[in-house]
């Protein structure tokens, strides 16, 4: 322990240094605190934006979920009503509460509208809340056509109370009329609430529910008479515990909030490394001044410290900046965007930022230590050195310390290796990030040796200026090797990131070409209950002049596991033939099957997920049944994270005596204008315009541009990345070249143009960024292969194609070469700017 | 809950047109349920006494209502008619009232009121009439009742054969029929802990259509087993001044004779108040009632008797179980309703 006095003497060490730095070099503490300050804000923001979707996720899944203890869940299409007389009579249960809950088409809009229709009297046990809201609008809720909106469901409908607006049922407009809207706190997200009776009705569900909510007698087991329930339920009805109800809302979004924070942590890893490497340079540069001081007789441990303490102070500055600055970006993207991070799972309104002391506490600590283990390492170093060897100069036993990271750096790379070929820990790449870390670790501790390598080996040019370029950077070697590790650390997550994104998004174009080879597309709104296209409508749709060939899909929803998102089943193709051909198959395709086996056709996550392979026997619960059938094939699904299965119309006619269809390819007929034939195929309907019609090529272009703006934020991190690189090299060049204002007085006093100092400077930068640049290149690849074949699968169970952004890479590679080179010189014209004779005088 | 409320007000200031000109009550088939008529109730108060000793009070009512909506909807769940219910036990032992409330559409086979005899239920509450026999079981939320209700008197036909006047509006009636000194025996359970009951009540029965005029706030309501076998019913409506609008009621004596009793045969005299530490109403909690020759005071079993049916029927009130005295001698046994005490009931 310190003695206080001690204390005093280290703090008095500390600030006559911190001082001496700032005032020496403002811009570059600054930039470092800055530096802090945006990992820690990145970090704090998306967790603080996730924190508080997914709290309003959670209240609100509670407010729709009330006080029941188990919930049973039917697919979207429901079961037969007199499941809910049985389990209403049956003394196990306290309350029971049937639930319609359907996603209702709007005409004209691409959102649905989530409807519950309820007996309000049986989800007044459930929901006293609800009743109490609804009160006396209550008999009013009776009369058919009549609903209740939750108060954001008004906003975003613009519909006030008395207001009548527009449903499509199958292809038929219906009228509602609001009675009422709900107070604010009542419901956060946009909903409808009818009576079940009106619900029926309206939507075309007579006899039909898809929820009961259940209370248990007291004193019974949950978990037990969950279990006995269960066992009694039709195929496809599933007895879920609410708290699944909650979280399976949350496990959606999981991987991609896991991997945003991982984003965040790099941008955290990027400045504590610029912390290191500009305590490395401070330290490295002020080597006699610290010398100087031990043998004044400051002892080891209070340089230490102060050294220590000076990365701290950067740190705390920088982590209150970022933490403030995170509350910033997070109540800015709450507002503007709504709490959508990107891929529009998490869109939440009426989310707030709840203020979460001890969270933003963690991230400040984070932030601190970052900074101070980056000021550690080298103030360990500089306490070590003995005095005199530094007051004489020189990076003397650099060989040594190289050669022993060297070897810890070998071992991370192995480590790294090893990582990336372990699976998911509880569905997340957790692997897959720790073989990133050790990869890019174990790459970075290599450059001391690589470095001494090569420049051991870099031939002599007879060029002088060139050659002392190489002689200076053979003399630094530890400066150059710093330098090069600022740009391969930041370039080379900048190259793994840019050759993942442009891999997904070669996949995603070729998966959407192969998916639309139509001409025309069209759907009724996506993700809705409510509108279809009977077998008639569908004729009416083909008779449509100018098509040549219109075929139909239908999509639906299959819960098989309670703790998952449902899976979409999708019916398309004529015959299990056809269907075979259009998917955008992986590997052999479709197997040879026994004859009266029925093909489905699977996406990647279902292998992943649900343990499904090719030739697998799989039951999968339509309208009530069991149906059995073969796994023929792999699909890739980019639109579908929670999975997809896909067998041919004819199967799902014989399975569920469904013929209607929610989807379409539309070929056209040579000289056919889609506009025309778009415009005739909306006139067949009433309100046609609730119709999503685009040609493939529109619907290519949108689905790109989702793609680009769910990636917005990787793009913005890598710009980041990069700035971080970029600061790096440039403090790592000026602070040298201030540090070799001695070299340069002398360099000039044995006739050295000033001009070649500054060639000599820009040679130095050059051969340091292209070496780094070639090395981040390397590494980066390495690194995108991990993204690529295990972050990427392991979180999002689908895989793509590598596919390497050739230009992009290049472009970025020169860039950051002549930005280089540029820093040099404007640093070495700075450090030239005084004369000679003084700066040679400065090192005697 | 003012829809629910008008439904309350609907029961309480019933009359209708199509009763006003009357028809004879014919039984079993008016022990049943009326479904065209827009509201009815069958309603059981009376006296229990535990192997203990004990005295309780209680209390089963079953509302039938049916609102007005587009019948046209095929749904199952389309609630052409409600079934309401409420339960409470008078227990001087809690200082106030075990009480719990229902209030469900008819349908699916979970909740209904059939004709042609009595037989309303609900979930696991039910009240059915069969060879002169009632059954009433309910399972509430902390209480429960398993009892048997024979009839030991006929029917006694209140008001014009039956067709009972309600207000100075011709209109203002309702068919109404008692059967009062009901013989109970059964079982009662208290958060768990079962008794065995025998007592005596009072069964009340009417249904209605129409809704009365707006100048009614609340009305009391008496239902007298006396010890000598007679049997008193009387009531009045009160105008939004606490001025009586109208009163009336019945006399029947042992023999059978039958005494109908006009507006000036009937007149309420509050006493004590009591005030609710609930809800602050005062409730005029002791009486003195005038019916014909008789002069009964009456004193609560225990003051909180105070009824919260906002959820269902959405009205407070209060009814209890009363001793019935004459000139300071205990002569019977019954129950007191007193409505609109605290805001006034509405009308829309």
């Amino acid at each position: 322990m310190n003695t206080p006095r001690d204390a005093r003497g280290a703090f008095a060490i500390w600030r006559v240094l911190l001082l001496a730095q700032f005032r020496e070099s403002p811009a570059r503490l600054t930039v470092t605190v800055l530096a802090i300050a945006l990992g820690v804000a990145l970090g704090a923001a998306v967790y603080l934006v996730n924190g508080a979707a997914l709290n309003e996720f959670g209240s609100a899944t509670k407010r729709l979920v009330g006080e029941a203890d188990v919930i049973v869940r039917g697919p979207r299409e429901g079961f037969s009503e007199r499941l809910f007389t049985q389990l209403a009579e049956d003394t196990t249960f306290g309350a029971a509460s049937p639930v319609l809950e359907l996603e209702v088409a709007l005409p004209g809009q691409r959102d649905t509208l989530k409807v519950l229709g309820v007996d309000m009297f049986r989800a007044a046990a459930l929901q006293p809340a609800l009743v109490g809201e609804i009160g006396e609008g209550l008999y009013a809720l009776f009369q058919p056509d009549s609903i209740y909106l939750s108060s954001s469901a008004a906003r975003e409908l613009k519909l006030r109370r008395g207001d009548t607006f527009a449903v499509i049922v199958g292809s038929t407009p219906k009228t509602l009329h609001v009675l009422g809207i709900l107070s604010e706190g009542s419901y956060s997200q946009a909903l409808g609430l009818m009576d079940i009776a009106s619900a029926q009705w309206t939507f075309n569900q007579i006899g039909r529910l898809n929820r009961i909510d259940l209370r248990l007698q007291p004193g019974r087991d949950i978990d037990v008479a969950r279990r006995d329930l269960q066992q009694r339920l039709p195929a496809g009805v599933l007895a879920v515990a609410p708290q699944v109800e909650r979280d399976r809302a949350v496990s959606v979004t999981r991987a991609y909030r896991i991997n945003l924070n991982m984003l965040a942590l790099v941008a955290l890893l990027a400045g504590a490394f610029l912390v290191f490497s500009t305590q490395s340079l401070a330290v490295l540069r002020r080597r006699r001044s610290l010398a100087l001081l031990r043998a004044l007789g400051v002892t080891r441990g209070q340089l230490q410290r102060a050294l220590v303490g000076e990365g701290a102070v950067l740190g705390v500055l920088g982590s209150f900046l970022g933490v403030l600055l995170g509350l910033g970006f997070a109540v800015a993207v709450l507002q503007l965007l709504t709490g959508d991070l990107g891929n529009g799972q998490l869109r939440v309104v009426g989310a707030s930022i709840r203020a979460a002391p001890l969270p933003l506490l963690a991230f400040f600590v984070m932030g601190t230590v970052a900074a101070g283990v980056g000021a550690w390492l080298p103030a360990r170093a500089a306490a070590r050195r003995p005095p005199a060897r530094s007051l004489k100069g020189g990076d003397g036993d650099y060989t040594a310390v190289a050669r022993y990271s060297a070897s810890i750096g070998v071992a991370l790379l192995g480590l790294g290796a090893l990582l990336s070929q372990l699976p998911a820990l509880r569905g997340l790449p957790v692997f897959g990030y720790a073989a990133i870390a050790s990869l890019l670790f174990g790459a970075v501790l290599l450059v001391p040796t690589l470095t001494v390598k090569a420049l051991s080996v870099a031939p002599r040019t007879r060029r002088i200026v060139l050659d002392t370029a190489v002689a200076q950077l053979r003399e630094n070697v530890a400066l150059s090797a710093l330098s090069l590790a600022s740009i391969i650390v930041s370039f080379s997550l900048m190259v793994a990131m840019a050759i993942m994104v442009y891999s997904f998004r070669v996949s995603f174009d070729q998966w959407l070409v192969k998916l639309l080879p139509a001409d025309m597309q069209l759907r009724e709104p996506l993700g809705n209950d409510t509108a279809y296209w009977s077998a008639a409508d569908q004729s009416r749709l083909a008779a449509v002049k100018g098509i040549s060939r219109i075929d139909f899909r239908r999509t639906r929803q299959l819960l098989l596991d309670p703790a998952r998102a449902p899976v979409t089943l999708i019916a398309r193709g004529a015959t299990a033939t056809q269907t075979a051909n259009e998917l955008p198959l992986i590997g052999a395709g479709t197997q040879l099957l026994p004859t009266n086996a029925e093909p489905v056709w699977i996406s990647e996550s279902l292998q992943d997920l649900y343990g499904y392979k090719l030739g697998d026997k799989i039951r999968l619960p339509l309208d009530g049944r069991l149906h059995t059938y073969t796994v023929a094939g792999m699909w890739r699904d980019y639109a579908r994270t929670s999975g997809s299965l896909v067998m041919s119309r004819s199967a799902y006619r014989d399975a569920t005596g469904d013929d209607s269809a929610n989807e379409g390819s539309i070929w056209l007929n040579v000289g056919a204008d889609a506009g025309v034939v778009e415009a005739a195929m909306r006139a067949r309907f009433p309100r046609g315009d609730s119709i999503e019609i685009l040609t493939s090529t529109a619907l290519r272009d949108r689905s790109l541009r989702i793609f680009d703006h769910a990636f917005a934020i990787t793009y913005a991190l890598e710009a980041i990345a990069v700035i971080i690189g970029l600061m790096g090299v440039s403090f790592a060049a000026s602070s040298t070249a201030l540090a070799r204002r001695a070299e340069f007085g002398m360099l000039r006093h044995i006739g050295m143009l000033r001009r070649q100092i500054i060639e000599m400077l820009a040679g130095e930068g050059i051969i340091t960024s292209a070496f780094g640049v070639a090395y981040g290149l390397i590494l980066g690849t390495a690194l995108s292969l991990v993204l690529v074949y295990v972050v990427n699968r392991q979180s999002f169970n689908w895989s793509i194609d590598l596919a390497v952004p050739a230009w992009q890479l290049m472009v970025l590679s020169v860039t950051l070469i002549v930005a280089a080179a540029v820093t040099a010189i404007w640093s070495g014209r700075a450090a030239m700017s005084q004369d000679a004779v003084r700066a040679v005088r400065e090192d005697c | 809950m003012r829809s629910l409320r008008t439904t309350w007000t609907a029961w309480v200031f019933l009359a209708m047109a199509n009763v006003a000109t009357g028809r004879p009550l014919v039984f079993p088939a008016d022990y049943g349920s009326h479904p065209e008529f827009r509201t009815e109730w069958w309603y059981v108060t009376g006296w229990l006494t535990t192997d203990s000793g004990a005295p309780l009070g209680f209390q089963i009512t079953f509302f039938r209502s049916k609102p007005d909506i587009d019948a046209s909807n095929p749904s199952a769940f389309t609630p052409r008619q409600l079934v309401i219910a409420h339960c409470a036990i008078s227990d001087p032992k809690r200082g106030r009232l075990w009480q719990d409330q229902r209030i469900r559409r008819a349908g699916l086979g979970l909740a209904d009121a059939a004709s042609g005899d009595t037989d309303v239920w609900l979930d696991h509450w039910s009240l059915k009439r069969h060879d002169g026999v009632y059954t009433a079981k309910i399972a509430a939320e902390d209480f429960s009742f398993d009892l048997t209700l024979s009839e030991s008197q006929s029917v006694l036909l209140n008001g014009d054969a039956g067709v009972s006047r309600k207000g100075p509006d011709k209109e203002s009636t309702s068919y109404y029929y008692s059967l009062p000194h009901l013989h109970v025996s059964g079982e009662i359970t208290r958060q768990g802990s079962a008794d065995r009951v025998t007592g005596e009540a009072w069964f009340d029965h009417e249904w209605s259509s129409q809704y009365l005029d707006a100048e009614a706030a609340g009305w009391d309501w008496i239902g007298i087993n006396l010890d000598d076998g007679s049997a008193l019913m009387a009531f009045r409506i009160r105008g939004v001044q606490g001025e009586q609008r109208w009163s009336g009621g019945s006399l029947r004596d042992a023999a059978g004779n039958l005494q109908i009793l006009q507006p000036s045969q009937v007149e309420f005299r509050a006493g004590r108040r009591w005030v609710s530490p609930r809800t602050g109403i005062r409730y005029p909690v002791q009486w003195s009632v005038r019916a014909g020759a008789r002069q009964i005071d009456l004193l609560p079993l225990i003051d909180d008797q105070e009824n919260d049916t906002r959820l269902s029927t959405g009205a407070i009130y209060w009814e209890g179980a009363v001793r019935a005295y004459e000139q300071e001698h205990l002569v019977g046994r019954g129950y007191l309703e007193l409505t609109g005490y605290g805001e006034r009931l509405r009308i829309r």
